[in-house]
C-alpha cells in the first residue's frame, strides 16, 4: 500500500516536471499554487464524504464565502464609505436583522408559553414575515445609499492570512446553520439541499453590490508574501520575479496544508476518527449504541467546510481578484468531487493526490484540446470544409468532457480511488 | 422422481456458507415442513431454491429439471412460487392488483384463478380495492399467499406463514394451507410454530447448523423423544 | 381589471407553462428513483439533450423545405422523443447497468450520473458552443390574444402557440401516464417494482423489462420538457444545471417514487416561482389611495435573480414538515 502510494506520488511529480518543462516555470508555479489550494479543499470534502458519508454538493458556496472573507479582510479601506452615513445605516440594518432573528427564535420557542400546534406555526409564519419586512425596510435604503455614494463598503486592510482564517470562520458559521437544517436528511436530499444553499449564496454575493461590488469585481487583493511587482522593484528580472514570488506564496500554502493535514490525520487515527467511521458505515447501529449521530455529523460538516473556506480564500488571494460571477459549479464543485473520488475517498493522501492530479489534468486539457482542434482545423481547411469556428471556447469545453470521462472510467476501474481508504483490521 | 429434490446443497451469502449439505425431497401431494432452531438455515433453504442466493455446491431439481441458481422469472412459469416472511405484499397496490402481479407470467386469462383465491379467502373479495398496506397482519398474509397462488404453482414455498399472527389467524392460515394442498399444490414451508406445523406435515425436516438432523413424517417427528428434547422443548407431543 | 389580466398572463399562464416543464422532468426523476433507487443527476442534461435533438430535427425539416401548420419544433417532437428514449436506454446500458450488476450503492450511481452529466454537457458545448439557439430563427412564434369582453379592459390575455401546445400536451401525457400505471399490466408492474423490488422479482415480474420501460418514459418525457422549455424561452447548454434543482425539488416535494406527487410538485414549484417574482405592487396600484402606506415601486417577494431560491425554500419547508414528501414517498 505504502509502496503504491509512493510510486503514484513519484509519478505525479514527474508529470508536473514534464508539464513544467513544456509550459515554463512561471506557469507551472501558478498551477502548483492553485493545485495545493485545491488539495486543501479536497481534504475538506474528504472529511465530509470520506469520513462522514455526507454529500456536500454546495462546495462552490463555501469557496465563495472564503473568497468574500479574504476580500473583505485584506482589501484596503474604502474611506468614502466610512466617512459617510453608510456604517450607521448598515448598523441599523444589522440591528433589524438581529431583532428579526430573535423574533423568529422566540416564535419557535412559543410552546414554552403554551402556544402549540397550528397556532405556533401561524405565529412562526407571522414572525418570519415581520422580520423579513422590517429587515428589508432597513437594508433597502441602506443599500441604495451605499451604492449611490461610496459604491461599496470596502475592506478592512488587514493581513491576508487573517482573511484566510476569517474564510474558515464564515464557512463554519454557514455550515452550522445549513447543518442544523439539513443534516437529518438522507444523503441524496442533502446533495440537493447543499446545491440550493450554494445557489442562494451565489445569488446573494453576486447581487449585493454594496458588499462585494457584484459584477464590477474587486481587485487587486494583496498577497501575504511579496508580489512579483515588488520583487521586480528590487531588481529581479521580470520572468524570474513571477517564479520566485509564486514559490513564496506556495511555501505559505504548503505550510497551511501540512498543518491542517497533520491535525486531521491525528484525529482520524484516534477515537474520534473511529467513531466517525462507525457512524458513516452504519449510522443506525451507531445511534442505537447511544452515539449522537447528528451532532457528530455536524462537527464533520463544519470541519470540512472550514477547510473549504480557507482554500477558497487562498485561491482568491492568489488570483488577486474577486468576481462572484466567475464561480461555476463545474470547476468549483464537481471538479473537487472528481478529485476525491479518483484520489481515494476516506484517505487524506488520496484526496491530496487526487487534487493535484485532477487539477493538472483539468488545466492542461484546454491547451491540449486547442492544439488538437487547431490541427484538425487545418486539415478541414485543406479538405475544403473551412476551419472549425470558435476553437477557443470549444476547447475549454473539452475539459468538461474529459472530467466526465475521468469519473466514469474511475468508477468502473478504481471505484475506491487510486489511493483508497486503508481499513485497519482489528488484530 | 420427486417434485423437488434438494441434494447436498451448500449455499450462503458470500462469506461462510449457511447451508452445509442440505437434503430435502417432496412429492406433489406432500406438505413438507422445515423446522429447527434459529440460524439453522431454514429460510435460507427456500431462498436458495428460488435463486435469491448463490448455491456453491449440490443441485436442486424440479420435476427432474436442473434449476440450481435459476432466477425467479424462469422458476415462476415452471410452477414454483414463493412467499417471503417479511414485506410480502405490495403495500401501495390494491388487493386485486397484488393478485394480478402474481399472475404476471401467465399469458392466459386468470379470472378463474382469481375467483378461486377469493373463494378461499372471502375477506379479500370484500377488500379487493383497498391498498394492501391497510389490511391487518392476518389479511396481509392471505394476500401474500393469494398472490403466490395466482401463477397456478405446482409447488408453493412459504417462509414462516404464521409469524406474527394471532392464534386465530394462525389456525386459519394452516387450514388454508391444507386446503390448497388438497387442491393439488405441493407445500414446502418453514415454520417456527413447530408443533402445529408438524401436525399437518406429511414430510418433516429438522435442520440445525445448515444440515439435516432428523427426517420423517410429521407424526413420526412429533413422537420422537430426541426431536422433542432438542427442538420442541420438552416432552414429545404424542 | 387590466391588472388582473396582467396577473393572469404573468402568473397563471407562466405558472402553468413552467409547472408543466417541471412536472415532466420530475416524473422522470421520481420514476427512476422509485425503480432504480438512485437520484439521476443527469436528468437536466437529458432535457437539454432532448431539446437539441428536436432543434436538429427541426432544422433538417425546415432545410428540406417542409412547412407545418404549427411550430416545427413541436412537429418533430414525437420523433425526437423516440430518439431520446433510445439514447436514454443506451446511457443506462453503458453507464449505470454495469455498476448495478456489481451491486453499486445508490451513491455510486449518483456519482456516475454526474459523470454522465459532464459528458453530455461537454459534448453539447463542443458541437454547439455555449451560445443560445432559438427555434424561431426562420419562422415566427405565433401569439394568441384573447379579448376580454368586459368594459374598461384594454389588455388581452396573451399566450404563445408553444405555450398552448405545451399545456395541452402535458395534460395528455398526464392522462396517458395515469392510464398506463393503473390499467396496463406493465404499468402496474412498474408500481409494484417501485413499491417492493424484491417481491416484484420473486413474483416473476420481468424486472429488466420494467427498467427499460422506465428509461423510455423518463428519456422521452425529458426530451419533451427540454424541447418545450426551448420553444418557450431559448435553447442553451446551461438549461441543464438551472433546471436540476427545481425538478428534483418537485420530485422530492411530491414524494419520491410517486408520479402524481411529481406532477403536483412540479406545478407547486412552478406557480410558487411565478408568484414569488411577481411585482405585487402592480396589483395593488388601483387601490393605492386606500392603502395606509406608500406603495413601493417593486413589491416582489423575491427579486428575479433569486428565482432559484424559491424552489429550494419550498423544498426545505416541505422536508421539515413532511420528510417523505406530500404524497409520502420512499424514504430509503
Amino acid at each position: 500500500m505504502m509502496q503504491r502510494s509512493a510510486l503514484l506520488f513519484a509519478g505525479l511529480f514527474l508529470l508536473f516536471v514534464a508539464v513544467g518543462w513544456v509550459l515554463g516555470a512561471a506557469n507551472i508555479t501558478l498551477l502548483l499554487v492553485q493545485s495545493f489550494a485545491y488539495a486543501l479543499i479536497a481534504l475538506g470534502l474528504n472529511i465530509q464524504w470520506g469520513y462522514g458519508g455526507l454529500f456536500n454538493f454546495g462546495i462552490m458556496g463555501f469557496l465563495m464565502l472564503g473568497g468574500f472573507a479574504v476580500t473583505f479582510i485584506s482589501y484596503p479601506i474604502n474611506a468614502a464609505f466610512w466617512d459617510s452615513e453608510g456604517p450607521l445605516l448598515l448598523a441599523r440594518a444589522l440591528a433589524a436583522f438581529a431583532a428579526g432573528t430573535l423574533l423568529v427564535f422566540g416564535a419557535s420557542r412559543a410552546h414554552h408559553l403554551g402556544i402549540r400546534g397550528g397556532w405556533k406555526t401561524a405565529l412562526t409564519v407571522v414572525a418570519w414575515s415581520v422580520a423579513y419586512i422590517v429587515y428589508r425596510s432597513q437594508i433597502d435604503p441602506a443599500v441604495a445609499y451605499i451604492e449611490g455614494g461610496a459604491g461599496w463598503i470596502g475592506g478592512l486592510g488587514l493581513h491576508p492570512v487573517l482573511g484566510w482564517a476569517f474564510g474558515g470562520v464564515l464557512a463554519a458559521g454557514v455550515a452550522y446553520i445549513v447543518g442544523r437544517i439539513c443534516l437529518g436528511l438522507r444523503t441524496d436530499y442533502l446533495a440537493i439541499a447543499t446545491i440550493g444553499i450554494s445557489e442562494i449564496i451565489r445569488a446573494l454575493l453576486k447581487n449585493m453590490d454594496w458588499l462585494t461590488r457584484g459584477t464590477l469585481t474587486v481587485s487587486p487583493i494583496s498577497w501575504p508574501t511579496p508580489l512579483p511587482q515588488e520583487l521586480q522593484a528590487q531588481g529581479i528580472g521580470i520572468a524570474d520575479s513571477f517564479v520566485y514570488a509564486r514559490l513564496g506564496f506556495l511555501a505559505v500554502v504548503i505550510v497551511v496544508l501540512v498543518g491542517l493535514f497533520f491535525l486531521v490525520e491525528r484525529a482520524y487515527g484516534g477515537p474520534w476518527g473511529r467513531m466517525m467511521r462507525a457512524i458513516r458505515d452504519n449510522h443506525i447501529a451507531a445511534a442505537s449504541m447511544g452515539k449522537d449521530v447528528t451532532a457528530r455529523q455536524l462537527e464533520i460538516f463544519i470541519l470540512g467546510s472550514v477547510m473549504m473556506g480557507i482554500g477558497g480564500a487562498i485561491l482568491i488571494s492568489f488570483g488577486q481578484i474577486y468576481d462572484p460571477s466567475s464561480y461555476q459549479p463545474i470547476s468549483h464543485t464537481f471538479l473537487i468531487w472528481v478529485m476525491v473520488i479518483v484520489g481515494g475517498a476516506g484517505n487524506n493522501w488520496g484526496a491530496v493526490f487526487g487534487a493535484l492530479l485532477i487539477y493538472l489534468t483539468w488545466m492542461i486539457s484546454d491547451p491540449i484540446a486547442q492544439a488538437l482542434f487547431t490541427t484538425i482545423s487545418s486539415w478541414t481547411s485543406d479538405a475544403g470544409w473551412g476551419p472549425i469556428p470558435e476553437i477557443q471556447s470549444r476547447a475549454s469545453q473539452m475539459r468538461v468532457l474529459v472530467l466526465g470521462l475521468v469519473i466514469t472510467v474511475a468508477l468502473r476501474f478504481a471505484p475506491r480511488g487510486l489511493i483508497p481508504e486503508v481499513v485497519k483490521r482489528e488484530a | 422422481m420427486s417434485l423437488i429434490a434438494i441434494e447436498n446443497v451448500v449455499a450462503g451469502y458470500g462469506g461462510a456458507p449457511i447451508l452445509n449439505g442440505v437434503n430435502i425431497a417432496i412429492e406433489q401431494s406432500d406438505i413438507g415442513v422445515i423446522v429447527g432452531p434459529n440460524g439453522a438455515g431454514k429460510s435460507t433453504t427456500l431462498k436458495a431454491v428460488f435463486g435469491l442466493l448463490k448455491v456453491s455446491a449440490g443441485s436442486i431439481r424440479f420435476s427432474g429439471e436442473e434449476i440450481t441458481n435459476s432466477l425467479p422469472d424462469r422458476l415462476v412459469p415452471m410452477g414454483l412460487s414463493y412467499v417471503p416472511q417479511e414485506k410480502n405484499v405490495f403495500t401501495s397496490l390494491t388487493v386485486e392488483e397484488n393478485l394480478e402481479m402474481g399472475a404476471f407470467t401467465r399469458k392466459d386469462d386468470f379470472a378463474s384463478t382469481m375467483n378461486w383465491v377469493y373463494d378461499m379467502f372471502p375477506v379479500l373479495r370484500e377488500k379487493r380495492r383497498q391498498p394492501a398496506g391497510e389490511l391487518s397482519g392476518g389479511q396481509r398474509q392471505m394476500v401474500a399467499m393469494g398472490r403466490a397462488l395466482m401463477s397456478q404453482p405446482r409447488l408453493l414455498m412459504l417462509d414462516e406463514p404464521s409469524a406474527g399472527l394471532s392464534p386465530r389467524y394462525v389456525l386459519e392460515i394452516f387450514e388454508q394451507i391444507v386446503k390448497v394442498n388438497k387442491a393439488g399444490v405441493a407445500i414446502l414451508m418453514v415454520e417456527q410454530n413447530a408443533r402445529q406445523a408438524l401436525a399437518l406435515a406429511s414430510k418433516g425436516f429438522v435442520l440445525a447448523g445448515g444440515q439435516n438432523r432428523f427426517t420423517g413424517t410429521g407424526a413420526e417427528l412429533l413422537a420422537d423423544p430426541e426431536v422433542a428434547k432438542s427442538f420442541l422443548g420438552g416432552e414429545s407431543a404424542a | 381589471m387590466n391588472e388582473l389580466i396582467f396577473f393572469f398572463n404573468t402568473v397563471v399562464i407562466s405558472g402553468l407553462v413552467l409547472g408543466s416543464i417541471y412536472a415532466l422532468g420530475a416524473i422522470g426523476i421520481t420514476l427512476i428513483f422509485g425503480i432504480l433507487r438512485f437520484a439521476h443527476f443527469a436528468h437536466g442534461d437529458m432535457m437539454t439533450m432532448g431539446g437539441f435533438i428536436s432543434f436538429l430535427l427541426a432544422a433538417a425539416v425546415t432545410a428540406a423545405g417542409i412547412t407545418a401548420p404549427v411550430a416545427t419544433g413541436f412537429v418533430v417532437l414525437p420523433v425526437a422523443m423516440v430518439i431520446a428514449a433510445v439514447l436514454a436506454l443506451g446511457i443506462d446500458k453503458g453507464f449505470y447497468a454495469p455498476l448495478r450488476a456489481r451491486g453499486a450503492r445508490p451513491v455510486t450511481l449518483l456519482i456516475a450520473s454526474i459523470g454522465v452529466t459532464l459528458i453530455i454537457q461537454g459534448l453539447i458545448r463542443l458541437f454547439f458552443g455555449s451560445g443560445s439557439y432559438t427555434f424561431f430563427e426562420t419562422e415566427a412564434k405565433r401569439l394568441f390574444r384573447l379579448e376580454v369582453p368586459l368594459p374598461d379592459v384594454t389588455r388581452t390575455i396573451n399566450f404563445t402557440e408553444p405555450q398552448l401546445l405545451m399545456v395541452v400536451s402535458t395534460a395528455l401525457v398526464v392522462v396517458a401516464l395515469h392510464l398506463f400505471l393503473t390499467r396496463s399490466r406493465l404499468g402496474k408492474a412498474m408500481r409494484a417494482m417501485s413499491d417492493n423490488a424484491d417481491l416484484a422479482q420473486v413474483s416473476g415480474i420481468n424486472t429488466k423489462l420494467v427498467v427499460r420501460v422506465t428509461w423510455i418514459i423518463a428519456g422521452s418525457l425529458a426530451c419533451m420538457a427540454g424541447t418545450m422549455l426551448a420553444l418557450d424561452v431559448s435553447l442553451k447548454p446551461d438549461l441543464a444545471f438551472n433546471i436540476v434543482l427545481p425538478i428534483f425539488a418537485a420530485a422530492i416535494v411530491g414524494g419520491l417514487g410517486q408520479s402524481y406527487g411529481a406532477i403536483a410538485g412540479g406545478f407547486l414549484i412552478g406557480f410558487a416561482e411565478t408568484l414569488a417574482i411577481f411585482n405585487w405592487s402592480i396589483l395593488l396600484r388601483p387601490m393605492r389611495d386606500a392603502l395606509p402606506f406608500d406603495l413601493p415601486n417593486n413589491l416582489a417577494v423575491v427579486p428575479t435573480e433569486y428565482k432559484l431560491t424559491v424552489a429550494f425554500v419550498i423544498l426545505v419547508i416541505v422536508l421539515l414538515w413532511r420528510p417523505t414528501g406530500i404524497f409520502r414517498g420512499a424514504s430509503t
